[in-house]
């Protein structure tokens, strides 16, 4: 099961965000985006959870073209978590993040529950009820991502999740950044299938099963970190030269500027 | 933190609004004591009591719901707590419907009628209810209705009726000019029980049918996108809301003329007392609107005795005041 782009390209008022892009996303799978600022991370982001029309090309979902699922059931498979969230209502913490739970019929007692649960596990309980509105841009982000955790709580009948993640990390400090990290790795094990664009490539390097590179709105180079991080490619795609040590630990690549 | 709980709330004013109203009853030129309150029969009483208070107050009732209501959605639809139903045109355009058909029909406007209404019940309808089609067309192309499109839409076509209104007014005698400016101040003096028909139906509709959108407007307050990837479909739920507020506001102002505050400062204050979470927001501010309404209906017809001031008068002068104190103990809060 997999979210598939299949040779996108995608023109908006005269400018090529997007030439002739495919990806695909396996469940269970963790796969990072990275590339420079304006790079079609984000484009290639909105086209695959439907955002957007490609100008060419087709997505596919749980091997269904993405436009024949209903939103409803697509809202039960499919969680986004987009790079800002412009919420300037008072709800508290609890409020925000059960409605996660509005795609699903759980009932108020077992969506209380989950609630809590994800709030929980993004270190952020003692936020309950808080308002959202007096709170700081990490613990916005830690609501929101709680938020997106709950929506995809449960595994869906109609096919695999998928969790999509446009800079997840930015608002953290480190130990949110990691907690952030093992969370995506424990969904990831537990089948569902996230992809994330990142700007951090160590992060990058740590938890992603696949890379995507992404230069001028075209793919650079997919693979394994060990496959895809490589000095002459990061000079090429960011202009920066660099050192590929390996994690003393982890032995995964490690990116020294 | 929050002041109330919300079903505290809703109880507190589902007992408050029919004391209010009760109260109501006996208030007005004739003054009526509690006790002939149910003695009444056959007499004067009885008739002042049923055929002109009674419809007056459902009237206040319905219209001060209606419009608190819809102020609610429509805060939430655009994402805004300064929002109301005017800014989608509906109160400029029956406005100059108003007034068009004080001006044109002229003379000829004490008998005309349509359905035991009069034609400048009709015209303001018509006039509010084109204008909100024009305003949410021009906001409307392939991708969808653009909110921020709408709101720019709304002011033109607010400025376009500001200025079909003067050009009225310009041309108006004196006598039409007083009918104008009375109407535009809002009155529920003329409630009648055809009126209290069409416009307990039109609040029921309203209020049967905004409850199944309030997870959509919970969802929309995430933003447009946020709202469809939790399943809502945006469009439909923009197009339904925005036709239900033109037809309730579009009644309303037809009815009782422009009662301005309600629909703005309602919400914002319920939302103050109980949170945003629409499933109780939009009860509980369709019945702190219809407490209001009657209240403020009721000191209209109880400050200039034995004339009576027009009630939209009275909710910006007793609702800003609170509204102001609610703003200065906030921000001594924070």
């Amino acid at each position: 099961m997999t979210m598939l782009a299949d040779n996108i390209s995608l023109h908006l008022s005269g400018f090529d965000l997007l030439r002739n892009v495919s990806i695909e996303v396996e469940a269970g799978k963790v796969t990072a985006i990275v590339g420079p600022n304006g790079a079609g991370k984000s484009s290639l982001l909105k086209v695959i959870t439907g955002e957007m029309e490609p100008s060419k090309g087709a997505v596919s979902f749980n091997q269904q073209p993405l436009s024949q699922w209903s939103l409803e059931q697509k809202a039960q498979m499919l969680a986004v978590l987009p790079q800002h969230t412009l919420l300037n209502f008072p709800f508290t913490a609890d409020e925000v993040v059960g409605l996660g739970r509005i795609p699903h019929q759980t009932g108020s007692v077992k969506d209380a529950q989950i609630v809590a649960e994800a709030l929980e596990l993004v270190d952020a309980s003692y936020l309950q009820k808080r308002f959202y509105t007096q709170m700081s841009g990490g613990e916005k982000q830690r609501v929101q991502l709680a938020r997106v955790l709950a929506q995809i709580w449960q595994p869906c009948e109609f096919g695999e999740q998928f969790l999509v993640l446009d800079e997840p990390t930015s608002a953290f400090d480190l130990s949110h950044q990691k907690l952030t990290l093992d969370i995506v790795r424990n969904l990831a094990d537990r089948g569902v299938g996230v992809v994330m664009v990142i700007h951090d490539l160590n992060l990058a390097s740590r938890c992603a099963d696949n890379l995507v590179v992404f230069n001028g709105g075209v793919i650079e180079a997919v693979g394994s970190p060990e496959e895809v991080l490589t000095e002459q490619l990061i000079d090429k795609v960011f202009g920066v030269k660099s050192i590929i040590a390996s994690h003393p630990v982890t032995k995964r690549p490690l990116v020294i500027t | 933190m929050r002041r109330f709980s919300a079903s505290g709330l809703i109880w507190a004013l589902a007992i408050i609004l029919p004391v209010v109203s009760l109260l109501s009853m006996t208030v007005g030129t004739v003054s009526i004591s509690f006790g002939d309150l149910f003695a009444a029969d056959n007499s004067q009483t009885g008739t002042i009591l049923f055929d002109i208070r009674l419809p007056r107050i459902l009237l206040a009732i319905c219209v001060g719901a209606v419009l608190a209501s819809t102020g609610a959605v429509m805060q939430g639809l655009f994402r805004n707590p300064l929002a109301d139903p005017s800014l989608i045109g509906v109160s400029s355009g029956a406005s100059v419907g108003a007034s068009l058909m004080i001006v044109a029909a002229g003379g000829f406007i004490h008998s005309g009628a349509l359905l035991g209404l009069s034609l400048v019940a009709v015209g303001a309808f018509i006039g509010g209810f084109v204008a909100t089609l024009l305003v949410y067309r021009l906001a409307t192309s392939g991708i969808g209705t653009s909110v921020t499109t709408m709101l720019l839409a709304g002011i033109a076509i607010a400025a376009i009726a500001g200025a079909l209104n003067s050009l009225l007014t310009y041309f108006s005698d004196n006598d039409m000019l007083r009918q104008i400016s009375l109407w535009q101040m809002g009155n529920l003096s003329g409630a009648s029980w055809t009126k209290v028909s069409i416009m307990a139906a039109v609040a029921l509709l309203l209020l049967a049918l905004f409850p199944k959108d309030s997870h959509a407007l919970n969802a929309l307050l995430l933003g447009e996108s946020e709202a469809r990837h939790l399943g809502v479909d945006v469009q439909a739920v923009k197009r339904r809301l925005i036709l239900l507020t033109a037809l309730g506001v579009g009644v309303c102002v037809a009815l009782a003329g422009l009662v301005g505050f309600v629909g703005l400062i309602i919400p914002h204050i319920v939302r103050l007392a109980i949170g945003p979470d629409h499933r109780w927001l939009i009860p509980a501010s369709a019945l702190a609107g219809a407490t209001l309404l009657v209240f403020a209906d009721s000191l209209a017809r109880v400050v200039v005795v034995p004339a009576e001031l027009p009630t939209g008068i009275l909710t910006a002068l007793l609702g800003a005041p609170f509204f102001v104190a609610l703003l200065l103990q906030q921000r001594k809060q924070v």
